[in-house]
């Protein structure tokens, strides 16, 4: 029964999706939402959504309590039913948390950026089988069996034969009455994306710089996310050598050492090669770097990986170019003097602090490949 | 919604006859309906009113109140209206006990709603007149569009605080011909035909103390009365009799001035309103209504009903208050001779006979609100058995801390939070001010400051109605201060003030 509420509960989440639309850029750059994350969704603060009125400022506000306790004892908030107080340096304050779903989010950072829908490489190629209990036998094994479905049959049988005791209601299922839930098989046609993160942790890339590369790979995450049935992550982190690690250690690991970009290309054109082929697979390597690298060699050697290894495999590649006082920022330059955009699927994009995400987001993802 | 199953109205009637004929309550009608948590939920959004008008804060209210029960943080038991019929719903799903204890509790509800003052002007009928107040509202939406309408009944509620409750019960404006009126005293000078007559009419050692006027002075220009002429505390009414509103503004308006007051006394009597209700149900578990093995159950729900702490539960102070009257009024601890004693020991074992409470208790849930109940029944004794406190905002450690177990102040501190309820006195000063048509709205300052982000944005609300730049007077950081919005920037300037 659909209630009356609902209208009234669509306008809000409307207001609702108004307001972090409005304030998307503010999310973005100050990576509030992260830590709000859950398996499937979000919770958002949103300040000033009730309506204002004259009151009083809570802080100035004290109260009447009952309960034990000496002059000066800290009151736990919460405490007691109803406890208002809450707890932080806010007291009192409502700030309104919606829970959005990472669906909703992707659509509205759509919306904002205006991202077009990505078209999927090979989706007529890939297709599982996936099986659906829908349906009702006669046969079937036990295990299966629908109590609710048999009893009502046997519950309808017997009334019908007059064999039903209104005094005694006994049901006696016979073979007859049994039934049993069945399977359908239904094509799923699936899409599936892996994101290959790399990122340089040499000295040079200091905690603001990943903090940067972690607010935006939140983002193309949650995008990718939504145009991808399944979405697999890797990560890869870099100096002189690479390894893999998992996405803990990725914004949390800082070498000390030089930076070799080659190695990290090459561990990813490996992955690549063995998990992912490109037939079955939409693959987006991000490459995160604040620009410095060992010598000019290995930058040669970082194109040819490229446009050998890596490119033929990829829907495209993206390059971030994260902002250092220590980077020279040669790198985004080679990549640009050797590849082309369109013709290679190579996007580069210089990240300048945080002010700059929203824009590099959109230069990543706007090409809707 | 679905009508109570039998075992439940038989429940019902067996309880609310014990309530009539032998605590003599006196209650309107009940009416009770099963609800499932969902319509729960979307009914307690809509403030018990399963009609209301289409707007996205109920819809707010519900995802809160529906979050909070799929978490299990909180449940809604019951729910119950001033109406005649009285409506209450019941939770599905709740255990026996807890149906027993939501219907006794309701009792108590119904007999306060029908009886107390303060309920005597509400309108009995609101659930149609709810139901009609959507339709208009509906109907607008339709003719205006949903957008505009919505977000003028969300400017409407910006200011539905700054009515005058009090105004149901008494007179502000001076009847006319009373003595408030300013009388010119002394002699009038009247009319003269000719002004040969002038001296016969009006003869001069009559006016001996005033001014001779000059006829042929040029008249003097007659400063244009005060508007309005008093403060006018119903802020809302000011505005719908002479803020340029398009009729279907005013309509809107009208109906969210309604519903404020209507839902004015339940703010008032929250305390004595629960309280009463707990008395009540306590009374009738406890003594009739139990089975023995529910008992503990019942230990249970009351405990969780009944638990202190900060800030003060209403539910806990009010039946304890109503205990203490009733034991004082029993015992004949009231009056000259009680006041007057000084010896401890004779306090202590203090037993007149009077057996007076029931009745006492039952006078006050007519004639009091929560404010002249504090202030009547909370004594320093109650207090200090009670262990109350004040608490405040300890900046250093960023903690809510026990500031005070002085009676004196927790006794303010309660007085203070709960005088018009909690909302600070606002009036409208001058609907001519600086003689350019704008407004001047006054806070009456009495120690704590508006929040000055909020009294900005609601300033912005009320610019939208008045559509003339609309200022704000109060203090801030002691501070006399002026706050403007002229349509487009917000100012602030500093005024001497008296207050």
């Amino acid at each position: 029964m659909s209630q009356k509420i609902d209208q009234d509960h669509s306008r809000f989440r409307k207001i609702v999706r108004g307001k972090i639309k409005q304030n998307l850029r503010k999310y973005i750059s100050n990576g509030d939402l992260m830590g709000r994350q859950g398996k499937e969704k979000v919770s958002i603060p949103l300040p000033q959504i009730d309506i204002p009125r004259f009151r009083f400022g809570p802080r100035d506000q004290g109260g009447v309590g009952q309960g034990e306790g000496d002059v000066g004892d800290q009151l736990a908030p919460g405490e007691g039913e109803g406890g208002a107080g809450e707890a932080g340096d806010s007291p009192g304050e409502h700030v309104l948390e919606v829970d959005v779903s990472f669906e909703e989010l992707a659509e509205i950072l759509g919306e904002e950026l205006e991202l077009p829908r990505i078209e999927p490489r090979g989706t007529d190629r890939i297709v599982s089988q996936r099986l659906k209990y829908s349906s009702i036998r006669r046969t079937g094994p036990n295990s299966l069996r629908h109590f609710k479905r048999t009893y009502r049959t046997a519950l309808k049988r017997q009334i019908s034969m007059g064999a039903y005791n209104f005094d005694k209601p006994v049901i006696v299922p016979v073979p007859d009455d049994m039934r049993y839930r069945s399977w359908k098989v239904e094509p799923l046609p699936e899409t599936n994306a892996v994101i290959v993160y790399m990122m340089d942790v040499s000295g040079s890339m200091g905690d603001e710089q990943k903090e940067i590369v972690r607010i935006e790979s939140f983002w193309i995450d949650t995008w990718l996310r939504s145009q991808y049935d399944g979405l697999e992550t890797r990560f890869l982190i870099h100096d002189a050598t690479a390894k893999e690690v998992d996405r803990d250690t990725f914004f949390r690991t800082r070498e000390s050492g030089g930076t070799m970009i080659s190695s990290v290309y090459k561990l990813c054109a490996q992955i690549i090669e063995q998990e992912y082929p490109p037939s079955d697979w939409n693959i987006y390597p991000f490459h995160f770097s604040d620009g410095d690298n060992w010598s000019v060699d290995d930058t040669a050697l970082c194109i040819r990986l490229l446009r050998e290894k890596v490119l033929p495999a990829a829907n495209v590649f993206c390059y971030g170019q994260v902002e250092s006082p220590y980077g020279s920022g040669q790198f985004i330059k080679d990549l640009r003097e050797h590849f082309n955009e369109e013709k290679d699927g190579v996007i580069t994009s210089e990240i300048a602090g945080r002010e700059a995400i929203v824009d590099s987001i959109k230069t990543f993802l706007g090409k809707g490949k | 919604m679905a009508t109570l199953p039998s075992y439940l109205y038989e429940l019902q009637l067996g309880i609310e006859e014990k309530a009539r004929s032998h605590y003599g309550l006196d209650m309107f009608k009940q009416v009770y309906e099963l609800l499932d948590y969902k319509t729960m939920n979307e009914v307690a959004a809509y403030g018990g009113f399963p009609t209301r008008y289409p707007h996205w804060r109920f819809g707010m209210e519900y995802e809160r109140l529906s979050k909070s029960y799929t978490y299990g943080l909180s449940k809604i038991y019951e729910l119950v209206i001033n109406n005649d019929p009285c409506y209450g719903y019941l939770l599905e799903g709740n255990s026996l006990v807890e149906q027993k204890l939501v219907m006794a509790h309701v009792c108590g509800h119904n007999d306060f709603f029908k009886n107390n003052y303060y309920f005597s002007k509400t309108n009995r009928r609101m659930i149609d007149e709810m139901a009609n107040h959507a339709t208009r509202v509906r109907r607008l939406m339709e003719r205006f569009g949903v957008d505009k309408v919505e977000s003028f009944i969300d400017v409407c509620l910006s200011i539905d605080n700054l009515i005058d409750p009090m105004s149901m019960y008494i007179r502000r404006e001076p009847r006319e011909g009373s003595e408030e009126v300013e009388e010119h005293s002394g002699p009038i000078r009247l009319k003269v035909a000719s002004s040969y007559m002038e001296r016969y009419i009006n003869p001069p050692e009559l006016f001996k103390g005033e001014e001779p006027k000059d006829p042929q002075a040029e008249p003097e220009l007659e400063k244009p009365p005060k508007f309005p002429l008093r403060p006018e505390r119903d802020v809302v009414k000011f505005l719908i009799e002479h803020a340029p509103l398009e009729s279907w503004q005013r309509d809107v308006m009208e109906i969210v001035r309604e519903e404020a007051y209507y839902f004015a006394p339940q703010g008032m009597t929250k305390i004595m309103n629960e309280g009463w209700a707990v008395y009540w149900h306590s009374k009738m578990m406890t003594r009739d209504l139990l089975d023995s093995s529910e008992i503990i159950d019942y230990a249970d729900l009351n405990a969780g009903v009944l638990s202190g702490g900060f800030p003060f539960n209403p539910y806990k102070i009010g039946v304890e208050l109503f205990r203490n009257i009733e034991e004082r009024w029993d015992s004949g601890r009231f009056g000259k001779e009680w006041e007057e004693c000084d010896d401890l020991a004779i306090k202590r074992s203090w037993d007149r006979q009077l057996g007076l409470g029931l009745e006492k208790i039952f006078q006050v849930r007519k004639i009091f609100n929560d404010v002249t109940f504090i202030d009547e029944f909370f004594t320093e004794d109650f207090c200090r058995e009670q262990l109350f406190y004040a608490y405040g905002w300890n900046e250093r450690s960023t903690h809510w801390e026990i500031q005070s177990r002085q009676f004196r102040q927790i006794k303010d501190q309660l007085l203070g939070m709960l005088t018009n309820f909690g909302n600070p006195f606002i009036s409208v000063e001058d609907g001519n001010f600086e003689n350019r048509g704008e407004l001047l709205l006054s806070h009456r300052h009495e120690g704590t400051d508006l929040r000055v982000d909020w009294a900005q944005d609601t300033l912005v609300n009320v610019y939208r109605v008045w559509r003339r730049p609309v200022n704000l007077q109060s203090v801030f950081d002691e501070t006399g201060k002026i706050l403007r919005f002229d349509g487009k920037d917000h100012s602030e300037k500093t005024v001497e003030t008296n207050n």
